[in-house]
């Protein structure tokens, strides 16, 4: 069986205006919609259209996190994943824990590919899915904007500083990625109905036997320094004027 | 005394500007000892460029032909073994450091801290989370090995010193080969670079095609300013996805920042909000970039480009 694993995260909707608790232990979560990543459901279509391609048999989707996280996974299957896993950890894990673990399930579902986004938009890390490849010593294509997979080999475009970057990677391996990688689909009503009889299997993170302590704490959260608004000028002239006053121009 | 590792990112013989202000927060370490991690296929310009940053005391000159052009499945495992002894280990917040640093952290075991805006203490950093939206304050474990990535926006650059000694190390760890590079494309330009430009003039969707987005290449002339994007103008093929300025684009810290038709979605404001003086000019009064601009200017683009530039 050629699977393809896909990590989903439940975070605040992209949408959502994201606001400091007053008293500084996290963000107000509560009433706040709850979604999969952006770019975890782009690596999911992707996993989808390879599998539409015939380059795998079966998408897996793979949630490490809360129980409400079954959520997210059954928007994974009504979007077309073919199973689910939920390994559930009630409390916040660091992206090493969740790489040792998403490594646990890899060495029992023997992937072809993991695709995961290149960062949660919560915590902003940008760290599990190299962290994985490394556990895994397998190689790792991040930011990825384009992806072709032929027999055993993978080549993928990265956006990159430079500009677009294109690597080969010999699968298995991590893929992680970016916006423009593609448009995911919408969840159409059929689909909810359908993936309720598809299996969502949950395990305890206990069960798998990896160290999953965190070691950083976050002692507090803070709303940023807002800027200033300043001036509105009516014209190109006063606008100039205003830079030149400022040594800008 | 703590002793710290800077991972220096480097092209065509040429060290990045990021590295100075990776040294810049390595330096803000009570008692850090800094040395930089040059890997390379020669890298001797690299590592002089390195060793005359004040505050480094070591350069570490790893010479493989496999280290270029550089794929950090390759240059991991030596950093992972070069980094034997080092409190902390430091990559640039960059796509190069990005990609690189969590493998590294991965191999050791450690935890990583992203984007390190500023170093309170040895174990207290502060960071952004949710797109900049909040600051966390992260404590790490008195003696514990950690990587991080250097929010670069939020430094500046180490000045230039006395030469420190370089040091050729030679580092016996199997490579894998099963990554392979295979192409860059860039858009050669001779403007300043984006990521440390002092000026940067931007453009969004309003500009409405990739012609038109040329438009504010004047403008960026007149001013000596490198050119950037919104992700609407780089998704709608305007712009290439290098110009990218936003959360998931570039985070940059110019002292001028010029936003030509951009609204100002939270992705965005959260690249720019470290630029000193943020100019826009958008058609719509409402737009959210006034609520953060400088001097803002409401009126059409395509009438006041010319003027400005013809004041300028």
């Amino acid at each position: 069986m050629r699977t393809i694993l896909v990590g989903i995260k439940r975070v605040i909707d992209y949408n959502v205006r994201v606001r400091v608790r007053p008293d500084g232990t996290g963000v107000v979560t509560d009433g706040v919609k709850m979604s999969a990543n952006p770019f975890d459901s782009i690596a999911l279509e992707e996993a989808l259209r390879l599998r539409e391609r015939g380059e795998a048999d079966e998408v897996l989707a793979v949630s490490v996190g809360p129980t409400e996280a079954q959520q997210q996974l059954r928007d994974a299957l009504a979007m077309g994943a073919d199973r689910a896993i939920l390994v559930k950890a009630d409390a916040a894990l660091e992206p090493l824990a969740v790489a040792r673990a998403l490594l646990a399930l890899v060495k029992r579902e023997t992937p072809r590919l993991v695709i995961l986004g290149k960062q949660a938009i919560d915590d902003d890390c940008s760290q599990t899915g190299q962290m994985l490849a490394a556990l895994w010593e397998r190689p790792q294509a991040t930011s990825a904007s384009k992806l072709e997979v032929q027999g055993e080999v993978a080549r993928v475009t990265r956006e990159v500083d430079a500009g677009l970057e294109t690597l080969e990677v010999d699968l298995p391996a991590v893929i992680t990625t970016d916006l423009r990688l593609n448009e995911p689909r919408y969840i159409k009503l059929p689909d909810i109905m359908k993936a309720k009889k598809k299996p969502l299997d949950v395990i305890e993170l206990a069960s798998l036997g990896v160290d999953a302590a965190p070691e950083l704490k976050v002692l507090k959260f803070e709303a940023p320094p807002q800027r200033q608004k300043g001036i509105m000028v009516k014209d190109a002239g006063e606008l100039v004027a205003a830079l030149k006053q400022r040594g800008l121009a | 005394m703590d002793r710290v590792l800077v991972v220096a990112e480097h092209a065509d013989g040429k060290l990045n500007a990021a590295v100075a202000k990776c040294v810049a927060c390595a330096a803000a370490i009570p008692g850090a000892e800094i040395h930089v991690a040059v890997l390379a296929i020669d890298g001797s310009a690299v590592a002089d460029s390195a060793a005359a940053i004040q505050g480094v005391a070591r350069v570490l000159l790893v010479r493989n032909a496999a280290n270029e052009p550089a794929l950090s499945a390759v240059l991991a495992p030596q950093l992972a073994k070069l980094a034997e002894g080092y409190r902390f280990v430091l990559g640039p917040s960059t796509t190069f450091g990005k990609d690189l640093m969590p493998r590294v952290a991965g191999l050791l075991g450690a935890p990583q801290v992203s984007d390190v805006m500023a170093v309170e203490s040895a174990t207290r950093f502060r960071r952004p989370v949710y797109a900049g939206n909040a600051i966390a304050t992260v404590e790490a474990p008195a003696g514990r090995q950690i990587v991080a990535t250097v929010r670069v926006a939020s430094f500046t650059e180490a000045p230039a010193g006395e030469p420190a000694p370089v040091q050729a190390v030679a580092i016996d760890v199997p490579l894998p080969v099963s990554t392979r590079f295979v192409s860059v494309t860039a858009a050669r330009n001779d403007r300043p670079d984006l990521q440390t430009a002092a000026r940067v003039v931007s453009g969004g969707r309003a500009l409405g095609s990739a012609d038109n987005f040329k438009l504010i290449q004047g403008l960026a002339d007149k001013l000596g300013a490198a050119v950037g994007a919104s992700r609407a103008a780089v998704d709608a093929g305007f712009a290439p996805n290098e110009l990218q300025v936003g959360q998931t684009g570039k985070i940059i810290a110019p002292e001028l920042y010029v936003a030509i038709g951009i609204s100002g979605a939270i992705q965005h404001l959260t690249g720019i909000k470290d630029a000193r003086t943020i100019v826009a000019i958008n058609k719509d009064a409402e737009a959210p970039i006034f609520e953060v601009a400088d001097i803002g200017l409401v009126g059409d683009l395509f009438s006041l480009l010319p003027e400005i530039e013809k004041l300028l």
